[in-house]
């Protein structure tokens, strides 16, 4: 399946969609067991990617995921925006010159995304953190070595719901310690949005 | 510069610059800059951190002090996007006792790697003293 600046924007776009959509229940999980910020921080940087990004041109996928990454860097002021400009640096950094990326490139990307947020946020699996959904969906990924990305929307999902069960290590939500369990984490939701809407933007 | 420069980082513009204000009073031959809150709203900001740390960039060196959560994420970041960072170093410390410290130390002509130790001592420091009769 070809994934090429076009398909990237809808991505963009999709994602932007759900998150302005989800932006009270994103607001809520935060403040359950953060500083309820999320929602509005997500909702903020991913409309100024949006706005950004549909007007102008881009001749390669790196230039596209670098701006993306830059305007949230510099819009999203909470946790969620050196982790996910991270991620999307790292993405632009593995896509650079690349016009259009085939299955392989663009999981090797994700890949890539995923070493982001680990290095940058310093979290393994079982903290509580996106990495929590991140890890088994690339890893399933890694696997299949094609872009099943329905079933890595639905196995995102499961992931997100199961950070329900984990007590925090990470962030804001570490202070709780055991009081964190039985709260979806709010970054482990917003990643699902992500690899829902990659999704949609490549299968409809 | 004669002297080791600091750098301070909150999610709130406010307690940077109150903190700026007190620690000129206290030493106002070092440079302090700061990177506070995000467009206004609380936050930080890895383009304003890196902006900050040029401000008052020498080889003297630059130390970094920051308040909580994601203001390291954002910290490493600016660090990685800085061009050379020999000379800056990031302090585990608390913001206002570790500042105060740097300030201090920096003003008698300390090295960075001085400055640094110095203000990470304010992690162990004793700030009321309890007795044991109680």
């Amino acid at each position: 399946m070809a994934f090429g600046v076009e398909q990237a924007k809808r991505w963009m776009s999709i994602a932007n969609d759900h998150i302005q959509q989800q932006k009270q229940y994103l607001t809520e999980l935060d403040q359950a067991i953060g500083d309820g910020d999320h929602g509005l921080n997500m909702a903020r940087g991913f409309q100024e990617v949006v706005e950004k990004i549909a007007s102008a041109n881009y001749e390669d996928l790196g230039s596209l995921f670098k701006d993306i990454s830059m305007t949230l860097i510099a819009k999203v002021g909470g946790a969620s925006g050196p982790l996910y400009g991270t991620a999307f640096l790292r993405m632009s950094l593995a896509l650079a010159g690349k016009k259009e990326a085939d299955d392989k490139e663009l999981i090797a990307a994700l890949e890539a995304a995923l070493d982001g947020i680990k290095a940058r946020g310093k979290a393994n699996v079982g903290e509580k953190t996106m990495v929590d959904v991140w890890e088994p969906v690339m890893e399933f990924l890694r696997e299949k070595e094609s872009l099943q990305v329905k079933e890595a929307a639905l196995l995102a999902k499961e992931k997100m719901e199961h950070t329900k069960e984990l007590e925090a290590k990470k962030g804001r939500a570490a202070y709780l310690g055991k009081r964190s369990v039985g709260h979806i984490d709010p970054g482990s939701a917003s990643s699902h949005l992500l690899f829902a809407a990659l999704a949609e933007a490549l299968e409809g | 510069m004669k002297y080791v420069s600091l750098v301070l980082i909150s999610h709130s513009e406010e307690i940077v610059n109150g903190l700026k204000k007190l620690l000129n009073q206290v030493q106002p031959d070092v440079s302090i800059a700061v990177a506070g809150g995000n467009d206004g709203e609380i936050g930080t900001n890895a383009f304003r951190i890196k902006e900050a740390v040029e401000s008052v960039y020498s080889e003297k060196g630059v130390v970094i002090l920051f308040d909580i959560g994601s203001a390291l994420m954002n910290a490493e970041l600016a660090m990685e996007m800085l061009e050379k960072t020999d000379h800056i170093a990031i302090a585990d410390a608390p913001l206002v006792e570790g500042a105060y410290i740097a300030a201090v130390e920096a003003g008698l002509g300390k090295s960075l790697d001085e400055v640094v130790r110095a203000c990470e001592q304010a992690k162990q420091m004793v700030k009321v003293v309890r007795s044991e009769v109680e």
